[in-house]
């Protein structure tokens, strides 16, 4: 009896072309995982709005829309609305979703549309090199806070999961890390979570993701993951913030 | 066929419906909230779904993804709701999906005000959202034309792959006329669109389906941009849509679109009865824009551009004569309507009487 | 209860990030001194007899380049 890890269907064999460490590769897989595991690679619609994952129809076997930079809630409720049977999920980046994006995320929510949105938090804008997002921390270094962000000039950073809360129609919210093993199965139980609750037509649901940037953060893989680990679990706290009954 | 009274907005909704379409999202500004308020009473009666978007720019994204799945639909709006809806447009452009948009335009720009006028002539045909694309846009003048071009719009927009615009305004949009309509969807030649292979809706029994926009290799998307070119001159070829009135002997042209060409015809027969031959061009595609209607200008001694803006369709006729025959211009704006009596005044001082 | 596992790496995919040696609980991945195709100093295993088939260079592993096959005993 044997059993083998490896590259789940979902997935295309393309090399991704994401920097050496990037967590994109751990979540595209868990995303491909749970999809295989739940049979839901048939009924799958992804939406990928700009951001380092706009290539997503490369690295997934499914149908996929790319959609314009923050507006990928609103392009995926306009495919559920139509396909509403069809499994359809977003996977945004921190400064697509909480910055651009934050009037259709908002909104998405609260008309309790049935998708699922996979969050990318690493605390700045990579495609385009560095630059603050808002979930930037305090006194983080970045292209556009050169001298560190300055809450008196540029605000606090913003807990998407404890925003979206005091929304009915948001069901399941939470976030979870995916910098070492135990965190990166406890990830992949919270998206499965996620996707039940859509499959189960119970509302709207998202996952954070705690995620590295090593390049942007100017630092090595192995020292982004300590530094996820030291600086943003205290700003970002792990967890379920928000959930039902009856679905695991 | 029956014979209904109906307001210019309802019409479009009435016409949307009549050809299938089922899905509308849309956001409340002034003069066109009709259009949301009949589809949000009548679509979800159609077994369809109607979403009041939390702004312009969701509903076009909406749109965009409904249109993924092969399905029709459409929006609509008002200049400053067209203007956020440019991005969203260049991209369902780019993507080369069907739907259809209304702008029931007022005046402008900036906040402007709630009154009618056609200043947003250069926002339909000369681009609006970012790079190479063309909107095929149609400018009814009645509210029978706004029934039956936007079951047209549905038509052309499945047929090319392609977004298409109503483009009315506030006048017509509330005027109240007995439309039309046919009894059944079995007789109705736009009813149904073609097969969509290409559509999102899950890859069960066959490979994924994409669909993008971004083509990081020039090369490829230098031929994308290419490609899209020559439907648009397929376009051209097949659809220029014009109305041309007591044009054959005339020897003043007045050259007016929408609720302004009533007006200019107005003026026309008035200029007619005092002898003056005069005759209106009234082009119903402002994209693709009917220059073939300026082919023969042989007896013709001016042209006369009547709008509710400060000159945009001119621009389009001056291309179209290219310097044979003088154009000359009378707008109003602001809301303000044109009045035939200053039309005629117009075609007077053309005609040099 | 011996078991057995084997980890591929995909030389030419991996990208040197140094993650699954990190996280490997026994030790038994580092980075190679030689390049790979495109530049990177990829994974190689330098003791398979001690791997345990636990799986965490597989999970933390960003390109999906890292097989673990994992062979009960008494199997072939």
């Amino acid at each position: 009896m044997s059993t083998v890890l490896k590259k789940t269907r979902s997935l295309e064999d393309a090399a991704l072309h994401y920097c050496p460490g990037c967590s994109h590769g751990v979540v595209h897989r868990l995303v491909g995982e749970a999809i295989d595991e739940m049979d839901l690679r048939e009924q799958t619609v992804g939406i990928a709005p700009v951001g380092c994952s706009v290539f997503l129809d490369a690295y997934f076997d499914f149908d996929i829309i790319q959609a314009a930079h923050g507006r990928a809630p609103a392009v995926a409720t306009g495919v559920k609305r139509a396909l509403p049977d069809r499994f359809v999920f977003t996977y945004q980046g921190d400064g697509d979703l909480a910055s651009i994006g934050m009037g259709e995320l908002v909104h998405a929510a609260a008309r309790g549309e049935r998708i699922t949105i996979i969050f990318i938090n690493n605390t700045n804008y990579g495609m385009t090199g560095g630059q603050m997002a808002p979930t930037t921390l305090e006194n983080q270094v970045t292209t556009t806070t050169p001298e560190g962000r300055e809450a008196r000039l540029s605000g606090y950073p913003i807990r998407v999961p404890e925003l979206l809360c005091s929304l009915q129609g948001a069901v399941y919210l939470s976030r979870v890390s995916v910098h070492n093993p135990k965190n990166i199965n406890k990830a992949k139980k919270s998206i499965k979570k996620a996707f039940q609750v859509q499959r189960d037509g119970l509302g709207f649901s998202l996952v954070e993701i705690l995620s590295v940037c090593p390049t942007n953060w100017r630092m090595n893989p192995v020292q982004s993951i300590q530094w996820l680990e030291e600086n943003m679990i205290e700003v970002y706290p792990l967890g379920e913030l928000k959930t039902v009954q009856g679905v695991s | 066929m029956s014979r209904v009274l109906m307001k210019g907005n309802d019409a479009i909704g009435a016409g949307a419906i009549a050809v299938n379409c089922r899905y509308y999202y849309g956001y409340p500004i002034t003069p066109q909230n009709e259009i949301g308020e009949y589809m949000a009473r009548e679509l979800p009666r159609a077994g369809g779904v109607f979403i009041q978007a939390e702004s312009e720019v969701a509903a076009i994204n909406m749109v965009y993804g409904t249109s993924a799945t092969g399905a029709r639909v459409m929006t609509s709006s008002s200049g400053p709701g067209i203007s956020l809806k440019m991005e969203g447009i260049s991209y369902i452009a780019a993507a080369e999906l069907p739907c259809v948009i209304a702008n029931i335009m007022r005046g402008g720009p900036g906040l402007g005000n709630i009154a009618p006028s056609q200043s947003d002539y250069f926002q339909a045909t000369k681009g609006g959202g970012h790079g190479d694309y063309r909107l095929i846009v149609l400018a009814p003048s009645s509210v029978q034309e706004i029934y039956d071009f936007t079951r047209i719009a549905f038509y052309l927009a499945d047929k090319y792959r392609n977004p298409a615009v109503i483009l009315g305004d506030g006048f017509l949009g509330q005027m109240m006329e007995v439309v039309e309509i046919l009894d059944s969807e079995a007789d109705d030649d736009y009813a149904t669109g073609p097969e969509k292979p290409w559509a999102t809706t899950g890859c069960e029994g066959r490979e994924k389906n994409v669909i993008n926009t971004l083509l990081m290799e020039p090369d490829q998307l230098e031929a994308h941009n290419w490609k899209l070119n020559r439907k648009y001159r397929q376009i051209a070829e097949n659809e220029k849509r014009v109305v041309m009135y007591r044009t054959e002997d005339a020897e003043i042209l007045v050259v007016s679109f929408g609720i302004a060409a009533r007006i200019s015809r107005e003026a026309v027969d008035m200029a007619r009865s005092e002898g003056i031959k005069a005759g209106l061009i009234r082009p119903i595609t402002l994209w693709p824009f009917p220059d073939h209607a300026f082919n023969d200008l042989d007896s013709v001694k001016g042209i006369l551009t009547v709008e509710m803006n400060t000159g945009q369709m001119l621009e389009d006729v001056r291309l179209s004569v290219n310097g044979r025959v003088p154009v000359e211009f009378y707008g109003r704006t602001g809301g303000n309507l044109p009045d035939s009596k200053d039309v005629l005044e117009e075609i007077k001082k053309i005609g040099g009487v | 209860m011996a078991v057995k596992a084997k980890v591929k790496i995909f030389r030419e995919k991996c990208k040197g990030c140094g993650l699954c040696v990190k996280f490997c609980p026994r030790g038994i991945l580092e980075l190679d001194k030689k390049i790979n195709i495109q530049g990177y100093n990829p994974a190689i295993v330098i003791d398979e007899d001690k791997c345990s088939g636990c799986g965490f260079c597989f999970l933390v592993c960003p390109d999906v380049g890292i097989e673990v096959e994992k062979l009960e005993e008494g199997s072939k």
